[in-house]
């Protein structure tokens, strides 16, 4: 157990910037979840639209890759 | 690498990211020139997509040999894609959007090798490609619209008081996408292969040693996936971002 304040910090918040990617998984969940409801009622219209599922999906994902760069910025280059 | 001290774990899970040179000693120090594992590893992606798509589809077969036939799937899957989301007049860039789209299933795939070495879990290089789409982007949108690629960020179908607000909010999301758009990938594959070594390095631990072995099997198959999607991704988001330089009105 050694190490000074600072590094205690770091870690600590990389801890909490990890939480960011459990936001971005729900909000993964709700982006895939709603297109499978909404390709369940009308499957024919489901297959023109997994394009803007990958792009919904990515964008709900580029929020928590922040949060993720935040935690590798404070463990690495802080 | 291999030091096993006191219960921790015998290797890093951050040390198959270490770049270093393909000759000489492990020290040495790299210059732009040295050819290292990442260069080892990008040319070998690139050796695999030319025998893929010129030895591959060299006999030009009317019913296909298994190599032509993955070759024309890929060339047909990316033209749809460029064709669906940019419109036709994206097609003239279809032959850059393949090519990105093929380095970076290449790379992730051989990445996948054990022992290998991702090069696109750098954020180096996968920025490179972020940037490169980003200028290329925004010169063909001015080159194509002139001063009207402007109103990309000027929500006309939004109220006129909120218009202003929206503008900073568009060209704040405008300059972050080559951010995003590298670290997705970088982060992605990163993480992925970090989380694949950790698992291995709990099964050196005997009792829970089932149930990593199952672990890495399960995440292994994941990785695959993620593989193939952030390829897929990267490539429609190229295509997303075209398609606004093409037609920048809302």
């Amino acid at each position: 157990m050694e190490g000074d304040i600072a590094q205690l910090g770091q870690f600590i918040g990389a801890g909490l910037a990890a939480i960011g990617s459990g936001a971005a998984a729900i909000g993964v969940g709700h982006v895939a979840g709603n297109f499978l409801a909404g390709a369940l009622r009308n499957p024919s219209a489901a297959a023109g639209q997994t394009a803007t599922l990958f792009i919904g999906i990515a964008f709900a994902e580029a929020l928590g890759i922040f949060a993720f760069l935040v935690a590798l910025l404070l463990m690495f280059a802080v | 690498m291999a030091s096993e001290e006191g219960g921790k774990l015998e290797f890093h899970p951050m040390d198959q990211f270490i770049v270093k040179p393909l000759f000489g000693e492990a020290g040495d120090p790299i210059h732009f020139y040295t050819i290292t594992n990442v260069t080892f590893w990008m040319a070998l992606a690139i050796g695999a997509i030319s025998l893929l798509l010129v030895v591959g589809t060299r006999g030009r077969a009317i019913i296909p040999t298994r190599a032509q036939s993955m070759a024309e799937l890929a060339y047909g899957f990316v033209y749809k894609m460029v064709e669906d989301v940019t419109g036709k007049d994206g097609l003239k860039y279809f032959p850059y959007i393949f090519t990105l789209f093929l380095f970076i299933i290449f790379s992730n795939f051989l990445g996948l090798i054990p022992m290998s070495f991702t090069t696109t879990s750098h954020i180096a290089v996968t920025a490179i490609m972020a940037f490169a789409v980003f200028f290329t982007v925004t010169i063909i949108g001015f080159v194509k619209n002139g001063a009207g690629f402007l109103s990309l960020f000027w929500v006309s179908s939004a109220p006129l008081a909120l218009r202003p607000i929206l503008a900073i909010i568009e060209v704040i999301s405008y300059f972050v996408r080559p951010v995003s758009h590298s670290i997705r990938l970088a982060g992605n594959m990163m993480a992925g292969h970090a989380v694949l070594k950790v698992f291995a390095g709990f099964a050196q631990v005997g009792a829970v040693a089932p149930i990593a072995i199952l672990g890495v099997v399960a995440i292994y198959g994941l990785e695959v996936l993620v593989s193939a999607i952030q390829a897929y991704v990267f490539t429609i988001l190229t295509c997303v971002y075209l398609k606004d330089a093409l037609h920048p009105h809302h």
